[in-house]
């Protein structure tokens, strides 16, 4: 009953969602007051109603209801709990459902919340948001069904594909969701705006917190899941350059060059078409986004879902939504008056310079992903990797770095070389700095990763320098944000270009009592002993491990699991984290004469990667609360001048 | 700077940046986009030297043999028509077994052999590389 409970609340959702569209344009195009004033409750309802389709779809999957086609495909009775509740959103139909209730609850967010845009402006953007719903409704109910029935029913189910029976699994798919759905936000509000021809700091400034937001999801979703790939695969790299994980960083992309550029309008009502543009831009990447990973097209670790139908009709509404969008902005965007001006040598001048690279990062990642795909089209088969976007994003992303660590030490308007280049003196030498103490380290390293250590350093000084001079308790909120999470590129910098520069790596046989040494430490097999698991069962190797001779002894094991259900061997890697950097075990197969593989790599300063991910979501945060306190603020300003 | 001088200068350089972008992107892809190949292919086009390339089919029957130092792994890789010859130095993937299907990347020798640096084996019962099964239904439509 439950199923049938869910799947009438999504088409009830999906009739709300038509009806939103109906009532919104008639109340933007035809001026109608009644209409204007069902719009917002409308929108909320629809939230409601998808966010109770997805609790009978957990619900289904916590009971274990066999007789519910997805369940008895994805789940098994014996698993956990967690993964019982995760598993409604590790497969195909679930995240979709799951994609739609997050949209669904955005919408409803915007009719709550958003109070101080222009209400035409706020009708035709909730009318937008309803346009994009409807797409994926029609996915959902024509196409991937979640609640189908399977009769008869299977005494148990398939269970999950044991990669993804992994926290990770629970909160990964999500947070990059909540990304993805608050880029469309972001571009219904643009879509709003050119309908009633009102571009102007006052949409940027309703439309900046979604792009936050949004942004700030994409940030540590992005994060989470490279920690993911490298824990959980035992490749011990950290980013694969694989479609699904590009599918996640072009929208982040995207986001990250309207986050810049919707700050310059709404402080300097500066790049009008250009923040409208780049809002389309990334929402056609989050739909492609959505598109490369739910259609199963790709040769992807993560592609569990192959069904040409599907990815036909998803295809189809790609191609609705981004051509329906640039017929818009082409056909309006001549009506967008010109904002002001600024000089070359200027905050904006960076900005646009950060976005033309950020744009150029982004086209070649979009080359390099879909390549392949357009090659397969024409009987070619290839694949474009790591060797293709480290030669070719590698040294855009440094000119980029530069740019970063230039920006915020420009003024508004208009600037001096003179005096850019004076407030430049400090990061400049502390990148001649950093390249002085690397010298000894740098022979048989690649350039790449050398210059990313010396920019680093640069970046990292230059970024914390708004600060100087200033009363940090008064500094806004905002600032913070952006020190910090500027300061956290160049962590996270240093991270990668460590990680690629000075990894050791050894690849041995072991019998018990043996040693091998990776980077400071030595290695010695101790044993190998069974492990059983609630669904799994595994062999786990203890390496006692010491850093050099004198250093004292602590244990790691890595195993290699087996599950039943489906039948699938994975190894799980075990990893020491050190304030310089991990030691990364990795248990291979036995030889069969009592010698057992191991993988060990010890990579300096590797965590440096996700601490400055973590750094940048934070700082996306911090921004995120400053701007929320100031529109508080603000509000209170405007009421107290009425007032007088 | 008239506003709309300066409209059409930022128009222009975010042409120019897709140009960049794309000039880049091309370039890359003409010497780093790694092919394809079935053994059957190379017999045909010839060896693809100093160049990595994926090779896939399936693990011949009693082919898988493993080397003195336990970390190296010599096996066959078929796919009916022709065979190559790989060596892997590697935690080979765990659902990597005879006659069972993987791609192997890396590089062609002077000989015809094939050193692997990578190997990809189904990922699951599910699961298969999509490229490989394209090119086993091939060869064994070739065959009939």
């Amino acid at each position: 009953m439950i199923a049938e409970g869910g799947l009438a609340a999504l088409w009830l959702a999906a009739v709300m969602a038509v009806l939103q569209l109906v009532v919104a344009s008639s109340a933007v195009i035809g001026g109608r007051a009644e209409m204007a004033r069902a719009v917002r409750p409308v929108a909320i309802a629809q939230g409601l109603l998808t966010a109770l389709a997805m609790l009978c779809l957990i619900l289904v999957f916590v009971q274990s209801d066999m007789s519910v086609l997805l369940v008895a495909e994805n789940s098994h009775s014996l698993k956990p709990m967690m993964y019982k509740i995760a598993g409604a959103w590790g497969n195909h139909e679930g995240s979709m459902l799951l994609w739609v209730t997050i949209l669904g609850l955005a919408g409803g967010a915007v009719a709550i919340f958003e109070r101080r845009l222009d209400s035409r402006t706020l009708n035709a953007t909730i009318g937008a948001q309803a346009l994009i719903a409807m797409g994926f409704y029609a996915f959902l109910l024509f196409a991937s069904n979640p609640f189908a029935r399977l009769f008869p029913s299977p005494p148990d189910g398939n269970g999950l594909n044991p990669l993804l029976q992994d926290p990770g699994l629970a909160f990964h798919p999500p947070t990059l969701y909540v990304g993805y759905v608050g880029i469309s936000v972001a571009f219904s509000f643009a879509v709003g705006a050119l309908v009633t021809r009102d571009v102007g700091p006052a949409f940027a400034r309703a439309m900046r917190p979604w792009v936050l937001g949004a942004w700030i999801f994409l940030t540590i979703g992005i994060t989470a899941g490279s920690y993911w790939a490298y824990y959980e695969l035992g490749w011990g790299g950290w980013w694969f350059w694989d479609p699904v994980e590009n599918a996640s960083l072009m929208p982040w992309l995207a986001a990250t060059a309207l986050l810049h550029s919707v700050s310059v309008l709404a402080t300097r009502d500066g790049l009008r078409a250009w923040t409208i543009m780049l809002a389309v831009v990334a929402f056609s990447m989050s739909m492609i986004g959505t598109f490369l990973v739910r259609s199963g097209i790709l040769t992807s670790v993560h592609a569990f879902a192959v069904d040409p139908k599907r990815g036909a009709f998803l295809l189809a509404l790609l191609a609705i939504y981004i051509g329906g969008a640039l017929a818009l902005f082409a056909a309006r965007i001549g009506t967008v008056r010109q904002g002001n001006t600024f000089a070359l040598v200027s905050r904006e001048g960076a900005l646009v310079v950060n976005n033309l690279l950020l744009s150029v990062i982004l086209g070649i990642v979009l080359i390099g992903t879909l390549y392949p795909l357009a090659a397969a089209g024409w009987g070619v088969q290839l694949s474009v990797g790591k060797p293709f976007f480290d030669k070719t994003v590698g040294p855009v992303a440094l000119a980029l770095v530069v740019f970063i660590a230039i920006g915020p030490l420009l003024r508004w308007r208009r600037d001096e070389i003179q005096a850019l280049l004076k407030r430049m003196t400090w990061p400049v030498a502390a990148s001649c700095a950093a390249l002085i103490v690397l010298v000894p380290f740098a022979w048989g390293v690649g350039f790449l990763p050398l210059a990313a250590l010396v920019l680093a350093a640069g970046l990292a000084v230059a970024s914390v320098a708004p600060l100087w001079g200033r009363n940090l308790r008064r500094t806004p909120l905002f600032t913070w944000g952006m020190v910090v999470a500027h300061l956290g590129v160049a962590v996270s910098l240093t991270g990668m270009a460590s990680d690629s520069a000075f990894t050791k790596e050894t690849l041995a046989v072991l019998r018990q009592g043996e040693t091998r040494a990776v980077g400071p430490y030595l290695v010695t097999m101790t044993g190998i002993r069974p492990v059983v698991g609630p669904n799994w069962s595994a062999i786990a190797a203890d390496l006692s491990i010491r850093r050099g001779e004198g250093g004292a002894p602590f244990i790691l094991s890595p195993e290699s699991r087996f599950f039943a259900s489906p039948t699938t061997t994975t190894s799980e890697s075990a990893i020491a984290t050190r304030l310089d950097g991990q030691l990364y075990t990795v248990l291979g197969q036995p030889d069969g004469k009592g010698g057992w593989q191991v993988r060990l790599w010890w990579k300096p300063f590797v965590t440096l990667i996700w601490l400055g991910g973590g750094l940048i979501g934070l700082g996306g945060a911090l921004s995120f609360l400053g701007r929320i306190r100031r529109r508080k603020r603000a509000v209170y300003d405007e009421y107290e001048e009425a007032v007088a | 700077m008239k506003p709309k001088h300066q409209r059409l200068w930022l128009a222009g350089l975010a042409i120019l940046a897709i140009a960049g972008a794309s000039a880049l992107a091309l370039s890359g892809l003409k010497d780093q986009a790694s092919f394809f190949y079935a053994p059957s292919d190379v017999k045909k086009q010839g060896l693809p030297l100093g160049k990595a390339v994926r090779l896939g089919g399936l693990v011949e029957a009693g082919s898988i043999k493993r080397a003195a130092d336990g970390v190296t792994l010599d096996f066959v890789v078929t796919d009916g028509a022709a065979s190559t010859p790989v060596s892997f130095k590697g935690i080979a993937p765990d659902l990597f077994r005879e006659k069972s299907g993987v791609v192997a990347e890396g590089q062609f020798q002077p000989d015809g052999s094939f050193v692997a640096t990578n190997l990809l084996a189904k990922h699951d019962e599910k699961y298969q590389p999509p490229e490989m099964a394209g090119k086993l239904h091939e060869t064994r439509s070739l065959k009939q």
